[in-house]
């Protein structure tokens, strides 16, 4: 299953650092993003456009997490070359993720 | 002092639409209105503009949305702060005069706040910067240095009875806190409640992105109306929590999970938002439903303010040369990429200098990266981009793009071109006392 069928998410800019709030739909499904959806994971999943450090925040609350990618906007929004310097389009990205489907 | 008042955001951007503010004005039963309009960037490129033109260097838009919505705001005591003054908050302030004037409505108070320019105090410093080299690493291609003030001089242009407050760089949470310090008496050493507001402006600075802009996915997440996308306002306690919505009718929604997104827009780490007043703690904060259209937000928290402030600073950073063309049909992927290999090849072959070129095809691979093998596209789009120390240079690039016409693969089409001077944004952060906050008074 697809990060996008559990949660949504919206991405942000400061200089070079991308963030991206994970959020899921439902309260019980957060849980299992925590579990699954690690700082490695989505590293992984973006190597080629980030660079540096992935770190995560997890808000259990409001059942979010936060990534924090150093290294993923082409050098700083206002330098960048990109088509989406601002990498707003990473957030739909993420949710190309797959998951495990889980019993 | 007042028990809650209601403060309406009514832009996050610069190019913002102005209806949905004039909507608030009328009909939100507003007591202040906020205008976020000054991006990073921005600020870097008024002083460029000021240094050409003394009297520019503010917002183009502001003396439209001054004009929209001052009857109105006139006429029900709300009171406006906007940060539209970018470079030149004092020029900004005379222009929103002479469009009260206008409008017949004399008397208007209007404080203009400066001294968030710190170009003069940092040139030449050692002050290191966040992506790496100092201050005076940048030499004279440094064109901007404006730290982010916090809300006690908007808080005091506001006691002093300003009824438009204009700044320049101030934190954008910042306009929406000193109506709550002003109305309702708080310290500026009240972390909890300095925080819980920093919470409240957060929510409101992007105005429609926490209505239902920039939410909608169609199937998943569907936003009714949002041609007619409608601005949040809230309705903020003395003690800092908050209800948030809209004025019933307008489009979009307002949800818990719409105010999730918001929430954590731009944000790292959520236990401490740093501000200048500030920082403010995201982690315990509560949104729950409170009906139609309306969320409660509770549980913000907030810790002591650092002592430092944030620094964007501009610099010239060479130019940006970029072409563009189109290939479609049958072929048009192997056209595309034959198109991509040939600019590469000339552009090698006359010796361009770039100090960084990219060659990517849009509808492949120029967004997130090339994927797994997609099905072929019906359309691919070469977009050339490089950026060079000199305009000449940099020209070449479309150039390079442009013979493709009569030199490169077949039918491609809808060439553009362009040139254009890079200002690059860094950041730093300097002592409080370096930036000298200012109000100035003028009346219409």
């Amino acid at each position: 299953m697809l990060l996008r069928d559990l949660a949504h998410a919206r991405a942000g800019d400061k200089g070079d650092t991308s963030s991206i709030g994970v959020i899921a739909y439902r309260a019980e499904d957060y849980p299992r993003l925590e579990r699954l959806l690690t700082p490695e994971r989505v590293r992984a999943h973006f190597a080629g456009i980030v660079h540096g450090e992935v770190r995560r925040y997890a808000l259990p609350g409001i059942g979010a997490l936060n990534f924090v990618m150093e290294g993923a906007l082409g050098g700083g929004v206002t330098r960048s070359l990109a088509l989406d310097a601002h990498g707003k389009c990473l957030a739909s990205a993420m949710l190309e993720i797959e998951l495990p489907d889980e019993v | 002092m007042a028990r809650s008042i209601r403060i309406g955001a009514g832009a996050g951007f610069s190019g913002d639409r102005i209806d949905p503010a004039v909507e608030l004005a009328e009909h939100g039963g507003l007591h202040y209105l906020v205008f976020e309009c000054l991006a990073e960037r921005t600020i870097a490129l008024a002083q460029l503009a000021r240094q050409r033109d003394p009297d520019a260097g503010y917002d183009k838009l502001l003396a439209a949305r001054i004009q929209a919505v001052l009857p109105a705001c006139r006429r029900q005591g709300i009171r406006i702060v906007t940060n539209m003054g970018a470079a030149n908050p004092l020029a900004a302030a005379r222009k929103v005069a002479e469009v009260a004037r206008g409008l017949g409505l004399g008397g208007l108070k209007v404080a203009a706040l400066t001294g968030d320019d710190v170009a003069d105090a940092l040139r030449g410093t050692q002050t290191p910067l966040d992506e790496g080299g100092t201050v005076a690493g940048l030499g004279n291609r440094l064109v901007s240095a404006n730290a982010y003030l916090g809300a006690a001089p908007i808080a005091e242009a506001l006691a002093g009875g300003a009824e438009v407050v204009v700044t320049g760089r101030v934190a954008d949470p910042a306009m929406f806190l000193a109506p709550m310090i002003r109305e309702f008496g708080w310290s500026m050493e009240d972390w909890p409640r300095l925080g819980r507001g920093t919470v409240v402006g957060h929510l409101l600075e992007c105005a429609g992105q926490v209505t239902g802009g920039y939410f909608a996915d169609p199937g998943l997440k569907d936003v009714p109306d949002l041609a007619r996308l409608g601005f949040p306002l809230a309705e903020v306690t003395e003690d800092g929590d908050a209800l948030l919505t809209k004025v019933p009718g307008s489009g979009g929604r307002v949800t818990p999970a719409t105010c999730k997104e918001q929430l954590l827009y731009e944000v790292h780490d959520p236990a401490r938002y740093l501000q200048p007043d500030v920082a403010a703690d995201f982690t315990g904060v509560r949104l729950d439903p409170a009906g139609e259209d309306a969320v409660r937000i509770t549980g913000g928290a907030g810790t002591a303010r650092t002592g430092m402030l944030k620094v964007s600073v501009g610099c010239h950073e060479g130019w940006f040369g970029e072409g563009q063309i189109s290939y479609a049909g049958p072929g048009a992927l192997a056209r595309g990429e034959l198109a991509r290999a040939v600019v590469r090849e000339r552009l090698r072959l006359i010796g361009l200098e770039a100090e960084d070129l990219r060659l990517n095809l849009i509808g492949l691979d120029a967004i997130i990266g090339p994927g797994a093998a997609p099905a072929e596209p019906r359309e691919v789009r070469l977009r050339v981009i490089g950026r060079c120390a000199s305009a000449a240079a940099a020209e070449r690039i479309g150039h390079e793009v442009d013979s493709l016409y009569l030199n490169g693969p077949a039918s491609g089409g809808g060439v553009t071109t362009s040139v254009r001077e890079v200002i690059g944004m860094r950041s730093c952060l300097v002592p409080a006392a370096m930036a000298r906050p200012a109000l100035h008074w003028l009346e219409a």
